[in-house]
């Protein structure tokens, strides 16, 4: 037996696959088909799950209903649709805001001393490793009416001698946006900077004996030889933002609604699992689906996994 | 052309982007120090010395601790400590094995051919391009339509019913932390070549010398960032050990998310504190002796 299998290099491979496919099989493949017979689920009076099929939950998501007040025969409420829009928008905004903010960082790192680039890389990581909650908690003690901006706001205006009344930042859709960037910054420096530091010197160099200035060397050049990076970190800020649920319901309080608090909501406080589940097989789909086109369009490689 | 040269323009957006990440830490910090228990605004430091907690409505005028009042109360915050010793047990159960099933199929994948493959690879890609919450809300149905089976074929009851708690929560991490795992140790074995295998097997060592003596020595590195990447997930995942955790396996960050939701005193400041000062020792001592082996090399 133990001779066959030193022969066999399938099963070899098999069995060193084996624990780790067995482990996805029950936790991810079993739970995401659930998911999926459960979005076709009823809601029982005390909150349990009737297995039956109807596609109320996913007609629920949609805003039609034939339950109108007015007597119609039917009626739209766009709220579960407002939610999934927002959702989307969000992750698009933050995505695009934290390029901006990354693109500069990364490329100056990229083009440090080599011997300073591990402490730029460094200081990039520190915030990264403090807590994911605790990062939220600190925008809310910036944010809020007496936090910190409005303390430094109030200053400066007072030094000014203009009159200042207290700006209501916190639970507002700015500060939700706010929170995400700050949040996955750092998921969008370190590709990029992967994909700058491979850029050889001499490309430079060689648009700048060109005669190229230093926009077009950055438009001809840098640009696209960044792109895996960009595409990369997009994918690592695009997907986490669609799901979040914590930002907006530290920062954005009842106001801020994504398709995160939706799901949660369904499973914790409004007890609809099958409703939560549908949700979230929406969800599913619609990141995959930008996903593969963000990806087929401009492809990504190994920048993935530096971060 | 000095290839160091810097524009202006990135140097100010530089230094605006470190000044953006690192702002909200340092006032968090700040504020562990707040005389202030209801910690709206910044009230001072807590300034004396004295044998007892001396208050003033909401200010804390003396401690015995002086300035470090809030950091005190933390130590005696037996629920901290609690959720504390449960985020590092989780932490180092899921990634002691994590790193092993998880460098086991990287070795599958970069080196066998057999007919499962695509299967695992998908299996693999899925938590990386799915948002967590959809894996969390998944895991949650599996374990409570599991239970709910199996505690009414066993006529479970009172406590020996099947509950969440610290093992869904470990076993749950594993799956999320596996691929990430993965993705790293692959990336080392597709760095180096298959021929110092070949040699080994040439001069006639057996699979498991190989691997013992050639394989594993080249891709420990690899393997040691895919541990340590996989700790420091699980040690800051919010998500899946939202959905997954019971009575009594309450982690960090799920006790400082019920903190924000309820009262906030200074004690969640102190507490952020001692994790940041914790992390940057840790990431600080990892960069020395990363920099001293690529030196050596």
């Amino acid at each position: 037996m133990l001779k066959r299998l030193r022969e066999n290099k399938s099963a070899q491979g098999t069995l060193l696959a084996l624990p780790t496919t067995l482990w996805m099989v029950a936790l991810l493949i079993i739970p995401l088909i659930l998911t999926l017979i459960i979005s076709f689920g009823k809601r029982s009076p005390d909150g349990n799950v009737i297995y039956t099929f109807t596609l109320d939950n996913y007609v629920r998501l949609s805003g039609y209903s034939t339950d109108c007040e007015n007597g119609a025969a039917a009626c739209f409420d766009p709220l579960y649709v407002q939610i999934l829009w927002r959702s989307l928008t969000l992750a698009f905004n933050t995505t695009v805001l934290v390029i901006a903010l990354a693109y500069p960082l990364a490329y100056f790192i990229a083009r440090a001393h080599p011997k300073r680039r591990n402490t730029f890389l460094f200081l990039v990581l520190i915030p990264l490793w403090t807590n994911f909650v605790i990062r939220v908690y600190a925008w809310m003690m910036l944010l809020r009416t007496q936090g910190a901006i409005n303390i430094v706001l109030g200053w400066i205006a007072g030094l000014l001698h203009i009159p200042f009344v207290p700006l209501e930042m916190l639970y507002t859709p700015g500060a939700v946006l706010v929170g995400m960037v700050y949040e996955f910054l750092p998921f969008m420096i370190l590709p990029i900077y992967t994909s700058l530091e491979k850029i050889d010197n001499s490309l430079y160099e060689a648009a700048a004996d060109l005669g190229a200035n230093s926009i077009r060397t950055l438009l001809r050049v840098t640009l696209p030889l960044s792109m895996p990076g960009v595409v990369a970190g997009t994918i690592l800020v695009f997907i986490p933002v669609m799901g979040t649920f914590i930002v907006s319901d530290i920062l954005g309080g009842r106001q801020v609604i994504l398709i995160g608090n939706l799901i949660q909501r369904q499973f914790l406080d409004a007890r609809d699992p099958t409703f939560g589940s549908a949700a979230s097989l929406i969800l599913m789909i619609m990141t995959l689906v930008v996903t593969y086109f963000y990806t087929r369009k401009f492809g990504f490689g190994e920048e993935i996994v530096a971060a | 052309m000095n290839p160091h040269r810097r524009s202006p323009f990135v140097l100010a957006a530089t230094v605006l982007v470190y000044f953006f990440l690192y702002a909200p830490i340092v006032v968090l910090i700040l504020y562990s120090f707040n005389a202030s228990r209801a910690n709206v605004s910044f009230e001072g430091f807590v300034r004396g010395y004295s044998e007892r907690v001396v208050m003033d409505g909401s200010m804390v005028v003396s401690s015995p601790c002086g300035p470090f009042h809030w950091f005190c109360e933390l130590g005696k915050n037996t629920e901290v400590i609690g959720a504390a010793s449960n985020t590092l047990t989780i932490a180092f159960i899921a990634t002691l094995v994590s790193t092993i099933i998880g460098t086991m199929v990287a070795i599958a994948m970069q080196r066998y051919e057999f007919r499962m493959k695509p299967f695992s690879q998908l299996s693999l890609y899925i938590p990386i391009v799915i948002p967590e919450i959809v894996m969390g809300i998944g895991i949650l149905t599996l374990f409570s339509q599991l239970f709910g089976v199996l505690n009414n074929a066993l006529h479970l009851t009172g406590d020996s019913r099947l509950t969440m708690g610290l093992g869904t929560v470990i076993v749950s991490h594993i799956a999320f932390m596996v691929p990430f795992v993965t993705l790293v140790v692959q990336a080392r074995l597709q760095g180096f070549d298959k021929s110092f295998e070949e040699a080994a097997m040439d001069l006639g060592a057996n699979e498991w010398i190989t691997f013992r003596r050639v394989t594993f020595p080249m891709i420990l590195p690899g393997v040691l960032s895919g541990a340590l990447l996989a700790f420091t997930l699980s040690l800051d995942d919010f998500v899946i050990t939202f959905f997954t955790n019971g009575p009594g396996s309450t982690t960090l960050p799920i006790y400082v998310y019920g903190l924000l939701r309820r009262i906030i005193t200074p004690q969640v400041n102190a507490l952020s504190t001692v994790w940041i000062t914790l992390v940057f020792i840790i990431v600080l001592i990892l960069q020395v002796v990363q920099n001293r082996e690529a030196k050596q090399h």
